[in-house]
C-alpha cells in the first residue's frame, strides 16, 4: 500500500484562523501541523475534539477530522469516538476554564480510566472568549472583571490535578518555544493512554505575559527546569542550582550536593509527578518537559480483551439465539 | 375436588422489601407464560432499599393478570392477596375485589407488625373483613419445619418463605412446578444448599395446599389461543436493549451504549453490558452528561449511539442533544419516565416529560419524538428510533415509563429475518464532498465518520453554512438553516406508518391515549364499544412529528378525549396542532389507568355531551 507523505501545509485547513494577533494559540497550531505530518499521522485517521474557548476553535484549522462541541465536554465525547474506533488518533483541546472549571469532573475520568487521547490543555490562567474573568488556574487576588477585589479562588495546577488522577503521560511545554512543543507534541503522540499537555500559552489581549517571569525568553535559562529522563534536576542559568528531596516535596540545593534528585519519566508512583507539577514560581522554577511517561492498560484495550472474554466464554450467538433465550416454543 | 375455570384472574404478592416478592411474582409470571397464558406484571416496590421492615411505606408488591384470551393491563383489583404481613395487607387491600381471597403469612402478623401497620387488633381474626375469604397460617413456620434436616441456619431457612407461598398459590391455579425447579437450579447452581432449601420449600407449600382441606377448590385459567412460535415474558427495559442490538446488526453499527445508573432505567444497562459477546459496548459513564456525550460521539464514529436515563437525567442530556441537533448526527435517548419534578417518585410511573422531550432545549431544536405503548412494543420502537435517527442523521428521544420499564408481558418472540431495517444507503455526492449537502429526500446529511479518506471535515456547535458546514454567523444563513432543520424534521410524517383507528370516524367520540397508556384505555373502549357505544379510538406512538393522517382523523369528530398519565401536556399539543377543543382526562398518582376509571370518564363524558339528545 502507498503510504501518502504529507507534509505541514496538507493539514492546514480552509477555514481562515481567527484569534487575536499576536495570541499564542497560533505557535501552537502550526508545531501541530508539524508534528503531524512529521509523525506520519494520516490526516483521516486524526481527530481533534475541542470544548468551547478561544482554544477549541482548533479543530477548524486543521485539514482532518474536527468536532468542536460543548463546554467542558470533550474528552467525553473523545471517550465515545475512540471506544467504537481505536484505530483513531484522537486529540482533545481545551483550556483552563473548559477542562477544569465546568469539564472537570470529565477531565479526572478520561485521565483515569486511561482512554487512548491526548489532551492538550492551553493554559492562560483567564476566560479568554468570555472576555477576560478568571479562571481556576488565575493566582488567588488576581483582579478581572468578575473580581474586582480580586479572584477569592486558590489556582489549581492541572498536572498536580492529572497526577491525583494518575495519567500515564503529564507534560508541560509552552507556546512560545516551537522545539520543546514539537518534542513534547511528538512524545505525547506516541503515547498509548491519557496524556495531558499543559500548554503554557499567552493571552494578548486580557492576561498578557502571565507567564513572562518564568517563561519569557530572558527569564527561562534561570527559571524554568527542563526535565529530561535521566538527567540531574538542575536549573539556573549556569545549571547551578539543584533540587533534593525534602520530605514530601523538595527543596533548592547547590548543584554539588550529593542529594541531587535524578529524573525519571517513568516513576511509577504519580506522587513524584505530583510534587514536580506542585513546584510554584517565585519559590521554585517551573519544570517544563515530559513528568511521567508509563504504561497501563488503555480503556478500549481494557473494553476489547473484555469483549474477546465474552466471546470464549459464550462462543458467539446469532440474534435468534439471543432472542429466543428463556422462550419456550408453541405449537398450534 | 373441583376445578374451577376461569378465563382471566389477577392476582398480586405483597410483602416486606427483602421478602422476595419480585422474585415470586415473577416465577409466576413466567410459569404462567409458559403455559400459555397471556401475562401483564406491574411491579410497585419502594424508593428506599429497605424502608423500615414491617412499615406499610416499605411494602414491595407484585400485581399480574393472567389470561386466557389478549389482555393489556395488569388488572384493575385483584381476586387474590398474598400478605406476608400485617403492613402488606394494610397497603394493598383496596385493591383486592369484594369477597377475594386472602392468603396470610401469620409470622408477619405479631403484636408489633399489626402495631406497626397501623391496626389496632389482629385483622385475620378481629372480625373486621367480613367482605372476604380469610386463609392464614403461620408459613414462615411451617417453611422452616419442613426444611429441618437441611443443615442452614433458621434465618436462612425462614428465607424460602416465598417459595412455600409461591408453592401454596401453584397448588390453587393446578399449575406445574417443573419450571420453577429448573429456574432455581440453575440460579442457585453455585449455593446447592439454597437451591435444596427452595425446592423443598416450594414443594412443601404445594403439598401443604393439596393435603390440609382449606382449599376447597382449585382453579385453571386455559392459554390463550395464540399463534403458533416462540414466546418469552419480557420487560420493556429488556425489550428496549434486545431491539437495539437488533438494530445495530441490521445496521451494520457497533451499539454503543453510554448511561449513568438512574431508576428506573438502570435495567438497560445492566441488560446490555451482558451482551459484550455480541458486539455491544456499554460505558457507565461519570454523569448523565457524559453518557450521553460519549454516545453522541460514538455515533460520529460510525456507531449506533445511544443513552439511556430517567427524567432528570434527561435535563442534564439536552445540552448534547442540541449538539446533535446541530451536528445532524444520529443519537438515540431512551427516557425511562418516572414521576416528577426533580427526583420526583423515582420508583412510580407518569408521562410527564413529554413536553419536555419536544421543547426542552436552547433554540429551534426540533427532534423527532417517539413513545412506546407496551412492554413488548419496546423492541419494535427501539428498531424505529434507530431508524429514524439513521436515516435522518437527527437525535431521537424514545419515552418508555417506569410501568413499561419494569412491567412484563408474554412477548411472541420475532424472526430476526423478518426485521425490516436495514443500513441506510449512504448518500453519495459525485461532485466535491460537503458534509452538509441534504439528501433531497430525506433532508439528511451524509454520515462520514472519521478513518474516511478524502473526506475530511470539521463539525461542531457553531450554525453551518447551508452545504458547506463551515461556521457561519449569516443572518440569512440561520434563517435558511433553522428552516431546513425544521423540514427534514417535519417531513418524517411522509416515512412512518398511518395513524390507526379503532372504530368509525361517523363514532361520537374519539378517545386519544399516547405511550404506556394504550392497555387501559384500549380495554376500556373495547368494554364499551361492545355495550354498543359509538367510542372511536387512536393511539399514539409517533409524537413528532405526528403521522400524516392524524389531522384527517382528528377533523373527523367533534368531541375528542385525550387521555394521559400528566397534568395536561398531549392534550396541549393536539388543541394547538389541530385546533380542536379536546377534553383532557389526566392522572398523577404515579400509577397506570385503571381501565375501570377510564371507562367511567368515558361514560360521563359521553353522557354530558348526549344530555337532551
Amino acid at each position: 500500500m502507498d503510504v501518502e507523505i504529507l507534509n505541514r501545509k496538507d493539514f492546514v485547513s480552509k477555514s481562515q484562523v481567527k484569534w487575536c494577533r499576536g495570541c499564542g494559540d497560533f505557535n501552537v497550531l502550526k508545531t501541530m501541523q508539524s508534528v503531524l505530518a512529521k509523525t506520519g499521522r494520516t490526516r483521516e485517521n486524526s481527530v481533534f475534539i475541542s470544548g468551547i474557548g478561544c482554544s477549541s476553535r482548533f479543530p477548524y484549522y486543521l485539514e482532518t477530522y474536527g468536532f468542536h462541541t460543548i463546554h467542558g465536554r470533550a474528552p467525553a465525547v473523545a471517550t465515545g469516538v475512540k471506544a467504537v474506533n481505536p484505530e483513531l488518533d484522537v486529540w482533545v483541546i481545551t483550556g483552563d476554564g473548559d477542562a477544569l472549571s465546568i469539564g472537570g469532573n470529565h477531565f479526572i475520568h478520561a485521565i483515569r480510566r486511561n482512554q487512548d487521547i491526548k489532551i492538550l490543555l492551553f493554559n492562560n490562567a483567564v476566560y479568554g472568549l468570555t472576555k477576560g474573568q478568571f479562571s481556576p488556574t488565575s493566582a488567588q487576588g488576581w483582579v478581572s472583571k468578575s473580581s474586582p477585589s480580586g479572584s477569592p479562588d486558590r489556582a489549581l495546577s492541572p498536572l498536580a490535578l492529572a497526577a491525583s488522577a494518575d495519567a500515564t503521560f503529564i507534560a508541560r511545554t509552552s507556546d512560545n518555544d516551537p522545539n520543546h512543543l514539537a518534542m513534547v507534541l511528538e512524545a505525547a503522540a506516541d503515547h498509548k493512554g491519557t496524556a495531558v499537555v499543559e500548554i503554557l500559552q499567552n493571552c494578548v489581549i486580557f492576561n498578557d505575559k502571565v507567564h513572562e517571569p518564568y517563561n519569557g525568553p530572558k527569564n527561562r535559562d534561570e527559571n524554568l527546569l527542563y526535565l529530561n529522563s535521566s538527567m540531574p534536576l538542575l536549573f539556573g542559568k549556569d545549571k547551578t542550582k539543584a533540587l533534593i528531596n525534602n520530605g514530601f516535596g523538595f527543596k533548592v540545593a547547590k548543584v554539588d550536593d550529593p542529594c541531587v534528585l535524578v529524573h525519571d519519566p517513568e516513576t511509577q508512583e504519580s506522587t513524584y509527578a505530583f510534587a514536580l507539577a506542585n513546584l510554584n514560581y517565585p519559590q521554585f522554577p517551573v519544570p517544563v518537559g515530559i513528568f511521567r511517561q508509563i504504561q497501563r492498560p488503555t480503556f478500549d484495550q481494557v473494553l476489547t480483551e473484555q469483549q474477546n472474554r465474552a466471546i470464549k466464554k459464550r462462543g458467539t450467538r446469532d440474534l435468534t439465539t439471543l432472542l429466543q433465550q428463556g422462550s419456550y416454543q408453541r405449537l398450534v | 375436588m373441583t376445578v374451577t375455570q376461569l378465563s382471566q384472574e389477577v392476582i398480586c404478592f405483597a410483602g416486606d422489601s427483602g421478602d422476595g416478592i419480585q422474585l415470586t411474582g415473577t416465577n409466576f409470571s413466567h410459569n404462567a407464560s409458559a403455559w400459555g397464558n397471556d401475562v401483564m406484571t406491574l411491579p410497585d416496590y419502594p424508593a428506599e432499599i429497605r424502608a423500615p421492615a414491617g412499615s406499610v411505606s416499605g411494602v414491595s408488591a407484585f400485581q399480574m393478570q393472567f389470561s386466557s384470551t389478549d389482555i393489556h393491563t395488569a388488572g384493575d383489583e385483584f381476586a387474590v392477596l398474598i400478605a406476608m404481613n400485617a403492613a402488606a395487607l394494610k397497603n394493598k387491600i383496596g385493591g383486592l375485589v369484594n369477597g377475594g381471597l386472602i392468603l396470610a403469612d401469620q409470622n408477619g402478623f405479631s403484636k408489633k407488625n399489626i402495631e406497626l401497620a397501623g391496626y389496632s387488633s389482629d385483622p385475620l381474626s378481629d372480625g373486621s373483613l367480613p367482605d372476604y375469604r380469610i386463609i392464614a397460617d403461620n408459613f414462615t413456620h411451617l417453611t422452616v419445619q419442613s426444611l429441618k434436616e437441611l443443615n442452614l441456619p433458621p434465618k436462612q431457612l425462614r428465607r424460602s418463605k416465598n417459595f412455600f407461598v409461591l408453592g401454596i398459590v401453584f397448588w390453587i391455579y393446578s399449575r406445574s412446578l417443573t419450571q420453577t425447579e429448573e429456574w432455581l437450579k440453575a440460579q442457585f447452581s453455585d449455593k446447592p444448599l439454597v437451591m435444596e432449601a427452595n425446592i423443598l420449600a416450594l414443594n412443601a407449600g404445594f403439598n401443604y395446599a393439596d393435603t390440609t382441606e382449606i382449599f376447597g377448590e382449585s382453579f385453571q385459567v386455559e392459554p390463550a389461543p395464540k399463534k403458533e412460535g416462540f414466546y418469552r415474558t419480557i420487560s420493556g427495559n429488556e425489550a428496549l436493549s434486545l431491539g437495539f442490538i437488533c438494530a445495530a446488526e441490521k445496521l451494520q453499527r457497533t451499539l454503543f451504549l453510554g448511561s449513568y445508573p438512574i431508576t428506573p432505567a438502570s435495567e438497560i444497562l445492566h441488560t446490555l453490558s451482558k451482551y459484550q459477546d455480541v458486539g455491544v459496548k456499554t460505558f457507565q459513564a461519570e454523569d448523565e452528561i457524559a453518557a450521553a456525550c460519549a454516545a453522541l460521539g460514538a455515533s460520529y464514529a460510525g456507531a449506533l449511539g445511544i443513552t439511556s436515563t430517567s427524567g432528570p437525567g434527561l435535563c442534564l442530556k439536552t445540552e448534547t442533544l442540541n449538539l446533535a441537533v446541530m451536528t445532524e448526527l444520529p443519537l438515540v435517548v431512551i427516557n425511562v419516565q418516572r414521576g416528577g419534578p426533580s427526583t420526583g417518585l423515582p420508583t412510580k410511573t407518569e408521562q410527564s416529560d413529554l413536553l419536555f422531550s419536544m421543547y426542552g432545549r436552547n433554540g429551534d431544536s426540533p427532534m423527532p419524538v417517539l413513545a412506546a405503548a407496551s412492554s413488548a412494543d419496546c423492541f419494535d420502537m427501539a428498531l424505529e428510533a434507530s431508524r429514524i435517527a439513521t436515516t435522518f442523521m437527527t437525535p431521537v428521544i424514545l419515552l418508555s415509563d417506569g410501568y413499561l420499564g419494569n412491567g412484563t408481558e408474554s412477548w411472541l418472540v420475532p424472526n430476526p429475518d423478518d426485521i425490516a431495517i436495514s443500513a441506510v444507503e449512504q448518500y453519495q455526492q459525485t461532485d466535491q464532498f460537503h458534509p452538509y449537502k441534504r439528501n433531497p429526500i430525506t433532508g439528511s446529511r451524509p454520515w462520514v465518520s472519521p478513518g474516511t479518506k478524502g473526506k475530511m471535515h470539521r463539525i461542531g456547535g457553531l450554525e453551518k453554512q447551508s452545504v458547506t458546514g463551515d461556521p457561519s454567523h449569516d443572518p440569512d444563513n440561520h434563517q435558511r438553516m433553522t428552516k431546513e432543520r425544521a423540514a427534514k424534521i417535519a417531513g418524517i410524517s411522509a416515512f412512518i406508518p398511518e395513524q390507526p383507528l379503532t372504530g368509525e370516524t361517523d363514532d361520537l367520540v374519539l378517545v386519544i391515549s399516547w405511550g404506556s397508556t394504550r392497555g387501559g384505555v384500549s380495554s376500556a373502549v373495547k368494554q364499551l364499544r361492545e355495550q354498543g357505544m359509538p367510542i372511536a379510538h387512536t393511539h399514539l406512538r409517533y409524537l413528532n412529528p405526528f403521522p400524516a393522517n392524524l389531522a384527517a382523523i382528528i377533523a373527523a369528530f367533534k368531541h375528542v378525549l385525550v387521555f394521559e398519565l400528566n397534568n395536561q401536556q398531549i392534550v396541549k399539543l393536539i388543541r394547538a396542532e389541530f385546533l380542536t377543543p379536546a377534553k383532557s382526562a389526566t392522572q398523577t398518582t404515579g400509577l397506570p389507568f385503571k381501565v375501570r376509571d377510564v371507562v367511567k370518564t368515558i361514560s360521563e363524558y359521553y353522557g354530558e355531551i348526549t344530555d337532551g339528545c
